[in-house]
């Protein structure tokens, strides 16, 4: 495909434009046609991005390519658009309408600065649907739905925008002879581009308000709102700068795959199914994950699933494994085989599993915790054997270790030789496995 | 024999990473958010963009803008995010804009519990947007799955130019389990579609079933609407291309269901009862069956992949000699509806839940006699 630039006659297409007599929409798409022309844009490197509202017609009026989305959403898409394809030039229209649904993304859009202009075609009113207020109705206004006068504040696009970062505002009205220069100047401006353009409904809004062209400027007058260029800074544009950072980052996927090899003997003959029962910061689930590595490297299947409350600092944490010779496919614990209680907040999520475990199933406990009522055999630690070098925080590793060599799961080789290829953890963790040997020696 | 110890949200990035997605846009969402963030890690050193919407009409937004800019995209989210979803999914389905959206499914409604497992979506994926046009749904059933079914979904996004949802919850995504490597692999997706220049509009009606080539902003002047349009995406009101617009967005999937339909079928000889089952269900259901085997019962299952479109014809077939059939799911018997209309005079029960607690292989089992 050819990638010349081929200057146009016009950026319209033979169509004429259907919008009622006297309504801004088609001279305000007469100034953008004469930007283009000035700028000399390649027609298929520009983008018109509109949505809903007799505005979101416009594209089919012109030669360049398009999207018409959903109502408000035309800043996602351009957005989209642009950080796919930098080098696009992507042209926003949308009416008051949009601006109003689309806030969220109309207050994004100025912060986050992504290269894209935007045209508010500002008729004050829902013209499309039937003359209802939209967001930039002024004070008092009549529409369909403010029948006896519009008793809300209307939105300042201008000051949001440039109160929030873009890099070119500019309010004005469809009647302003230098709109196609503020249009050109807000296209060349790296960064996000607003012009508030202000024109006639003359369906709705107009009749209803006796409203004419010098209504328009008296209005945002009367209203304090300021006109003319508002705000023109430098900004960095959005999609540029991603493409420069991303190629300063190292490359290298923190997602290669971590091959844990069976180098060890399990004598382990039937599914065991661990609850761990701690609190949160007693690295219960990286006890568990070391566990769950010494057994995948012993040739067993495994399974972790953690639990803790979304305030992740505080409470409960729990994790929940299973060890197989067998392949694994249900994940869930109803009973568990063996459990270990680190502490009162896993105490006082125990309760219910302990009710339905029985004799052969195993709790082991840290001391100084409350009586537990369980059918299941229990084991309090004594962890007066500990040599002092063992932190609190170890503890999970220490009674798991217990717990799981004692209970033939997994062998103390394949602790130790997991524990020792922890990388900067490797010590500590080999400090706890090797505790937790002691206590069962 | 060396294995890997990975979530499925792991898997499924890995999945999109291979299948040569190059753009993504999420905002954080519990279970969905360990996908945004490996995005945000992985893609910009690969020369692709991931960054997080202002919310998530945004980033779906973005995600079809960046398609219709030549990207592979995908989005990921839990169900109070497909409801924001909704309406742009049916925007890439009229646009014919090729897109994977991964839903973690937890338990709703509403907030529901954003921690806990549920599979209450099923119905939601293939309705959940105006018109009622097909969509198609994936449900990987453990860690391998969400690996290979997010490449396929990949594939059957550039096949039929259409949204593909990858139905997950969140315990695939968040538990972690022993895999092994070899089994990562396997899913070859095909390349885009592009234009060339010489085939005509971007969009095709006639003959109903067939997807045409998609273009690209930059290279050609590209249209693209979300109004009822003409093959050139200029809105139109007459009715007869109307229809044939709508008749080809469902002809191009309903007349293809063989290229999309993906089951797991464990049949066993004199079987009476069969167990069909979907996503993180069907684990309890495969340990259930070997569970009976063992106890000496006659027993088959049925785990279903592409859950939409029903697979129909691989439902009928596996019922053939079966009287009993029990459909275990995480809500209150969503699916067990399509399975009801497919299994004439045959006993169709449930095994329900909706506490965020797992059915048991135990719980299959007592509804299999």
């Amino acid at each position: 495909m050819s990638t010349a630039i081929v200057p146009l006659a016009t950026y319209r297409n033979e169509t004429a434009y259907p919008f009622c007599p006297g309504c801004g929409h088609g001279s305000i798409l007469d100034n953008l046609n004469e930007a283009l022309l000035r700028l000399a844009l390649d027609p298929k490197r520009v983008v018109l991005v509109s949505d809903i509202g007799c505005a979101g017609l416009s594209d089919q009026y012109f030669s360049t390519s398009a999207f018409h989305g959903l109502h408000g959403r035309s800043l996602t898409y351009a957005a989209g658009i642009k950080l796919a394809r930098p080098e696009l030039e992507v042209i926003v229209i949308m009416g008051d309408g949009g601006t109003g649904i689309g806030g969220a993304h109309f207050l994004n859009a100025a912060r986050r600065n992504v290269g894209m202009t935007l045209l508010v075609f500002n008729n004050l009113n829902f013209g499309m649907t039937g003359g209802q207020h939209s967001t930039t109705t002024p004070t008092g206004a009549i529409t369909s739905t403010t029948p006896g006068g519009n008793l809300e504040r209307p939105l300042d696009i201008c000051a949001t925008a440039a109160v929030n970062g873009a890099a070119y505002v500019y309010r004005g009205t469809n009647f302003d002879p230098d709109l196609t220069d503020r249009i050109v100047e807000g296209i060349e401006t790296p960064g996000f581009s607003i012009l508030d353009i202000w024109e006639l409904c003359t369906a709705y809004f107009g009749p209803s308000n006796r409203f004419g062209k010098r209504s328009l400027e008296d209005t945002q007058q009367r209203l304090g709102l300021g006109t003319g260029v508002l705000e023109h800074r430098e900004v960095a544009e959005y999609a540029s700068t991603y493409r420069r950072e991303a190629a300063d980052q190292l490359a290298g996927s923190r997602l290669a795959p971590q091959l844990l090899e069976s180098e060890f003997m399990s004598t382990l003959d039937r599914p065991c199914r661990l609850l761990v029962m701690g609190s949160a910061g007693g690295k219960v689930r990286s006890a568990a994950r070391l566990v769950a590595e010494a057994a995948i490297r012993s040739g067993l299947h495994a399974t972790q699933s953690d639990d803790y409350p979304i305030t992740v600092k505080t409470g409960h944490s729990v994790a929940e494994l299973i060890l197989s010779p067998e392949p694994i496919d249900f994940t869930g614990i109803d009973r568990p085989d063996l459990m270990v209680i680190l502490t009162e907040d896993g105490l006082a999520k125990a309760h219910p599993y302990l009710a339905s475990m029985t004799a052969p199933n195993r709790v082991i406990m840290l001391p100084d915790l409350a009586d537990v009522d369980t059918g299941a055999t229990i084991e309090v630690l004594d962890l007066d054997p500990l040599p002092s070098r063992v932190a609190r925080t170890e503890l999970a590793l220490v009674a798991l270790t217990a717990a799981v060599v004692q209970q033939n799961v997994v062998s103390a080789e394949a602790l130790l030789a997991t524990a020792s290829r922890q990388g900067r953890y490797a010590e500590k963790n080999l400090a706890a496995v090797t505790a937790g040997l002691e206590l069962i020696r | 024999m060396a294995r890997e110890f990975i979530d499925g949200s792991t898997a499924i990035v890995r999945g999109a990473l291979e299948a040569g997605c190059d753009f993504f846009a999420g905002y954080p969402i519990t279970p969905a958010s360990p996908i945004l963030q490996m995005m945000m890690s992985e893609l910009p050193a690969r020369g692709g963009v991931a960054i997080q919407g202002e919310d998530e009409i945004a980033s779906i937004g973005m995600c079809i803008g960046a398609t219709l800019g030549g990207a592979r995209a995908m989005t990921a989210t839990s169900g109070p995010g497909i409801s924001l979803y909704s309406e742009n999914i049916g925007l890439a389905i009229i646009g014919e804009v090729p897109l994977v959206i991964v839903d973690v499914q937890r338990l709703g409604p509403a907030t529901g519990g954003a921690t806990t497992v549920g599979q209450g979506d099923v119905q939601f994926v293939r309705w959940g947007t105006a018109g009622g046009y097909p969509i198609i749904a994936l449900a990987p059933s453990n860690v391998e799955e969400c690996y290979t079914l997010t490449l396929r979904a990949f594939d059957l996004a550039e096949r039929f130019r259409c949204p593909v949802f990858l139905l997950t919850d969140k315990d695939l995504n968040l538990t972690m389990r022993s895999v092994n490597p070899s089994s990562l692999t396997g899913v070859t997706v095909r390349h885009r579609n592009s234009r060339t220049g010489d085939e005509g509009s971007q969009y095709r009606y006639q003959p109903p079933d067939v997807v045409p080539p998609i273009g690209r902003y930059g290279d050609e002047v590209i249209r693209f609407t979300g109004s009822s349009h003409n093959e050139d995406a200029v809105i139109t009101k007459h009715a007869a291309t109307i229809g044939a617009l709508n008749e080809h967005l469902a002809a191009k999937i309903d007349d293809h269901l063989h290229e999309i339909e993906s089951v797991d079928l464990d049949p066993q000889v004199g079987a009476t009862t069969l167990i069909v089952a979907y996503g993180v269900t069907a684990g309890a259901a495969r340990q259930a069956v070997r569970q009976a085997r063992r106890d000496g019962r006659k027993v088959s299952s049925l785990v279903v992949h592409s859950v939409w479109p029903v697979p129909e014809r691989e439902i009928k077939s596996a019922l053939d000699g079966v009287s009993r059939v029990v459909v275990p799911e995480l809500n209150l018997g969503q699916y067990r509806r399509e399975i009801e209309r497919l299994a004439h005079g045959r006993q169709v029960v449930g095994v329900n839940r909706v506490d965020g607690k797992l059915i048991t292989p135990d719980q299959v089992i007592e509804a299999i006699s």
